[in-house]
């Protein structure tokens, strides 16, 4: 019953694809929320759960499950935003759905892979659902086909380059197992071999993560793909990325000065880009995504931390991530009637319109910039503190002064929904389910700022 | 290191022996009004509700006060619980000599501005009283914390109300003052977490009371004391990052300005006073020499300012980086008389200048105008009025028998008896304030002689000015009670200091 999670996700995907043949098209919302609600029940329940599967390529431990827990909580969340929005065509409802249990199917399986050809075909599982849902998209007709062939050609690209990655790891220590490399990888970890072998495998989730220098896509999908596919790309696939950022890394604990470097400069370079093309922006998604592109360079500071306060400050952040990054899109959903892209200009007088919707974005932003007592601030603090104390001072102050800058374009965010006055005032109506949503988003963000210790002590204790 | 960190907390801290938990009571008073008015709809109920929340707060910092022991330097009405754990950091509240008046001013000033919001404030009153209690509560929580990151979240908690007072209900330029606002305060409190995290690191724990008076090598603490100062700087504001200010000031609420003029300012010299000097005391001295420097810099240029300015509001403010001068020369002039004199003049500066934007924003329901022309002559008009604001006036300018003659005071003395020449300049600076407050004095009560109908004071603009009138003639004329409560804390800061200069 160890695969309880996996095996169910896979009904909730079959069980779609059946819907997909007949011709029913009532009640498939309902149907999907009430799924996803139990698939996180499920996860839940089995959280406990320890093990080894398939001759070791598939290991259950607290690790897995905590992130199965919170892919399944994002997919929930995501169903649940989604609502009864009218961004898909009708007819591929039942494919759109399926193709999202689908690849949160293959994320669950990536964060308990513990072998490299394990790790690659569960990485494809979720990334081929994601290529085939981009172009759903009602009402566009090009911008989302682009976006589709580019995710398709970067995903290919990058994935090729972490095969070769790969390919070095097997050459220096003869497994494809992660627990034997990391018996015999120590010696290579100080050689240009094995620095360079570890930077290619974990190009394919920096590729998820949108670091830079693989951060190319990100501006385009999220431009391009329909609001809901976005909030999905966005959140849920960095989870599993920062999963296995944080698995492969751990090869490196030993220490190695260079890749340590190389890590900073990655870290240092994804913030600083980011946020500075972020402050340009009018489009709102592609604000969210060089925003994406910032808090992939932030999380760094975790993960090339090599030690164990900084993965679970890392999980953390990526946990903290996932909340706010969901509740600004959920505006973003709900403020766009047809499914159509919303730039800064629409959100003039927000708080008039729907006082609540203009919180929501407030606190999201505000958690994004990391101003207490959100839990962005607390999460970027974890993650300041765990590089301090392995002495990087100087990616800590560039994180710092990418705070500042960074605050320029979330403060325009609430700016524009707050001090502009809008000449059309046309209150938004929002349904019970809306509100809810929009209160459990905040109530989320606020509690994981200020009563970090119960999160943080599981994500420990999971490292 | 446990047992480090119990001996720094027996030795400073005095645990609350009160039968309830009195700080945390006054901190989170107000965030219960507030939330309490987010479920209202009656704007006139949301105005009552603030108003009571803001009576019964004060009511309760006013039973600190008195149970408040003068004779002890130590942190009283200790509170202290675990938060969280794994990285040492706590809940633990505390006040001495030096937050006991800030409390009370901040607490008396919640009232006050509520009330003199009840007409201004047309639009979203329920918000707006919302952000107010909300800085109130974040305001109470930075001066009661004794834990950094506890600290640091208040510190950072109080800018998004004060971005908002500022940006909804702010005049027409508020959209560049409320972002350069709050663009400014971040900068400088991103180093500050950079500096608090260093200093865990050293300590092995966030609390405040652990990292004082160490004997850090002399690198850290100069790094240290640079990204304090910044943070603090900007707060005050020092010359030459005073330019937020204005701005900020002009286009602000009255009640905002109340807030920020007398309350956030204070957040800066307090921090020099709780943090840098306790916990960077070699820093402070090595680089006491630069920070008189700007605080003269700041006296004089700020009162040259004052006198070219046709804006009521303008000219408050600027004349608030002339004050805040005194008081970190005060500060940094590391004597008793300086540092007791500092303490008094935050107090000082933040009831009158307080009850000066309180005057403008009485004047400007009227006219609204803020033009010192637009309010000139009222003299004839308004006689009640311009009795206050002369009364406000002649204290800010130092006029002997008022609170700020006695703050100043202080401080000339202090700074005299260590540096003649910034004393020298301090005093130009203090001839100025008069030139240029006895100019807008003379404008506002005879210059112009039409006839306008402006009507005078209500009753609830002189029940809320009136309290403030009792603080400027009490300090002024006899300032014992209020120095006496704050001696011991700032003699031992003081001899603690001059045991570094050896």
């Amino acid at each position: 019953m160890l695969l309880l999670p996996e095996l169910y996700m896979l009904l909730v995907s079959v069980t779609f694809l059946f819907v997909s043949l007949g011709k029913r098209r009532q009640g498939i919302f309902l149907c999907a929320k009430l799924l996803s609600l139990l698939g996180l029940i499920i996860t839940l329940t089995s959280i406990t759960g320890k093990g080894w599967l398939f001759h070791g390529a598939y290991k259950i431990d607290l690790f897995s499950q905590v992130f199965k827990v919170l892919l399944s909580f994002g997919f929930c969340l995501v169903v649940f935003m989604l609502d009864t929005k009218d961004e898909i065509e009708e007819g591929y409802l039942p494919e759109y759905f399926m193709f999202l249990s689908f690849s949160t199917l293959g994320l669950m399986m990536l964060v308990s892979s513990v072998e490299l050809i394990s790790i690659v075909i569960s990485l494809e599982v979720s990334s081929y659902s994601l290529y085939v849902i981009i172009p759903l998209r009602k009402g566009q007709t090009k911008i989302q086909l682009e976006a589709s062939m580019k995710y398709l050609f970067f995903g290919a690209i990058s994935t090729g380059i972490m095969l070769y990655g790969m390919s070095y790891l097997y050459g220096m220590c003869h497994s494809t197992f992660l627990s034997e490399i990391l018996f015999i990888f120590p010696k290579f970890i100080d050689q240009p071999i094995g620095i360079l072998a570890l930077i290619l495998t974990l190009t394919g989730f920096f590729f998820k993560l949108s670091l830079f220098p693989f951060h190319f896509w990100a501006p385009d999908i999220y431009e391009g793909a329909s609001n809901a596919t976005t909030t999905f790309i966005a959140t849920i696939p960095k989870i599993a990325g920062a999963a296995l950022l944080i698995r492969i890394t751990m090869l490196a604990f030993a220490g190695s000065s260079q890749f340590v470097s190389i890590l900073i400069i990655l870290s240092a370079l994804s913030m600083t880009f980011g946020n500075l093309v972020a402050l340009v922006q009018k489009d709102i998604k592609r604000l969210l995504a060089y925003s994406g592109i910032a808090h992939a360079g932030y999380l760094m500071m975790g993960i090339l931390a090599l030690s164990r306060d900084g993965s679970a400050s890392a999980i953390y952040y990526i946990t903290i991530y996932l909340f706010m990054n969901l509740a600004c899109f959920y505006v973003v959903i709900l403020l766009s009637k047809k499914g159509e892209n919303i730039v800064l200009n629409d959100l003039v007088g927000l708080s008039k319109r729907a006082p609540l919707l203009a919180f929501t974005l407030a606190v999201s932003a505000f958690s994004l910039a990391g101003i207490p007592p959100t839990g962005g601030f607390t999460g970027k603090l974890f993650l300041f503190t765990s590089a301090f104390r392995e002495g990087y001072l100087t990616i800590v102050i560039i994180g710092a002064v990418n705070t500042v800058i960074s605050i320029f374009y979330y403060l325009n965010l609430v700016r524009m929904s707050y001090s502009k006055e809008s000449p059309l005032i046309e209150p938004i109506k929002l349904s019970f389910h809306e509100k809810a949503l929009c209160y459990i988003f905040i109530f989320l963000i606020l509690y994981m700022g200020i009563m970090p210790f119960g999160l943080l002590g599981i994500f420990t204790a999971a490292i | 290191m446990v047992c480090e960190r119990l001996t720094a907390m027996e030795q400073y801290l005095l645990m609350n022996h009160l039968s309830f938990p009195i700080l945390s009571t006054t901190i989170f008073l107000p965030l219960i009004g507030a939330i309490l008015i987010l479920l209202m709809r009656n704007e006139k109920a949301v105005k009552v509700t603030a108003f009571i929340t803001g009576i019964i707060t004060f009511i309760v910092s006013l039973i600190l006060y008195f149970n408040f022991n003068p004779n002890t330097y130590r942190f009283q009405f200790g509170e202290h619980m675990p938060w969280i754990p794994g990285y040492n950091i706590n809940y633990t509240l505390g006040i001495d000599g030096i937050t006991i008046f800030l409390i009370l001013l901040t607490t008396i000033l919640a009232p006050i501005c509520v009330l003199c919001s009840w007409t201004a404030i047309k639009e979203r009153v329920k918000e707006f009283m919302f952000c107010i209690l909300m800085m109130e509560t974040a305001m109470i929580g930075v001066f009661c914390s004794l834990d950094f990151i506890l600290f640091y979240i208040f510190w950072e908690a109080m800018l998004i109300p004060m971005y908002l007072l500022i940006a909804v209900w702010g005049g027409p330029n508020k959209d560049y003052a409320s972002i350069k606002f709050f663009i400014y305060t971040l900068f400088g409190s991103v180093f500050l977490l950079v500096a608090i995290i260093a200093l865990y690191l050293t300590n092995g724990t966030f609390s405040i009371l652990s990292a004082m008076y160490k004997n850090y090598s002399m690198t850290f603490q100069i790094w240290v004391f640079l990204a304090f100062a910044i943070a603090f700087a900007i707060k005050v504001p020092m010359f030459p990052f005073h330019t937020w200010l204005p701005a900020a000031h002009t286009e602000a609420p009255t009640a905002g300005s109340v807030f920020l003029a007398s309350v956030l300012l204070k957040m800066g010299s307090y921090g020099f006073l709780r943090f840098c000097l306790p916990v960077t005391p070699k820093a402070s001295i090595l680089f006491a020499p630069y920070m008189i420097a700007l605080s003269v810099i700041g006296i004089v240029y700020g009162g040259f300012v004052c006198l070219s300015q046709t804006d009521m509001k303008k000219l408050i403010a600027y004349s608030s980086v002339a004050h805040m001068g005194f008081v970190t020369l005060g500060i940094f002039s590391f004597t008793l008389f300086g540092v007791e004199g500092a303490m008094l003049q935050m107090l000082n500066h933040g009831v009158t200048t307080g009850a000066l934007f309180l005057c403008v924003g009485i004047v400007y329901e009227r006219t609204h105008s803020r033009e010192i022309y637009d309010n000139a002559g009222l003299g004839k008009i308004t006689p009640i009025y311009v009795g206050f604001f002369g009364l406000f006036s002649i204290s800010s300018l130092a006029f002997p028998g008022t609170n700020n003659f006695i703050g100043e005071l202080y401080v000339l003395i202090g700074t005299f008896s260590q540096n003649k020449v910034a004393g020298f300049f301090a005093v130009i600076g203090a001839v100025l304030a008069a030139a240029y407050m006895l100019r807008l004095l003379k404008q506002i009560a005879w210059g112009r002689e039409d006839e306008r109908k402006i009507r005078d004071m209500n009753v609830r603009e002189i029940i809320y000015l009136l309290p403030l009138v009792l603080f400027v003639l009490w300090v002024g004329i006899f300032p014992r009670p209020f120095v006496h409560t704050i001696e011991k804390t700032l003699i031992h800061l003081s001899t603690q200091m001059q045991g570094f200069f050896h």
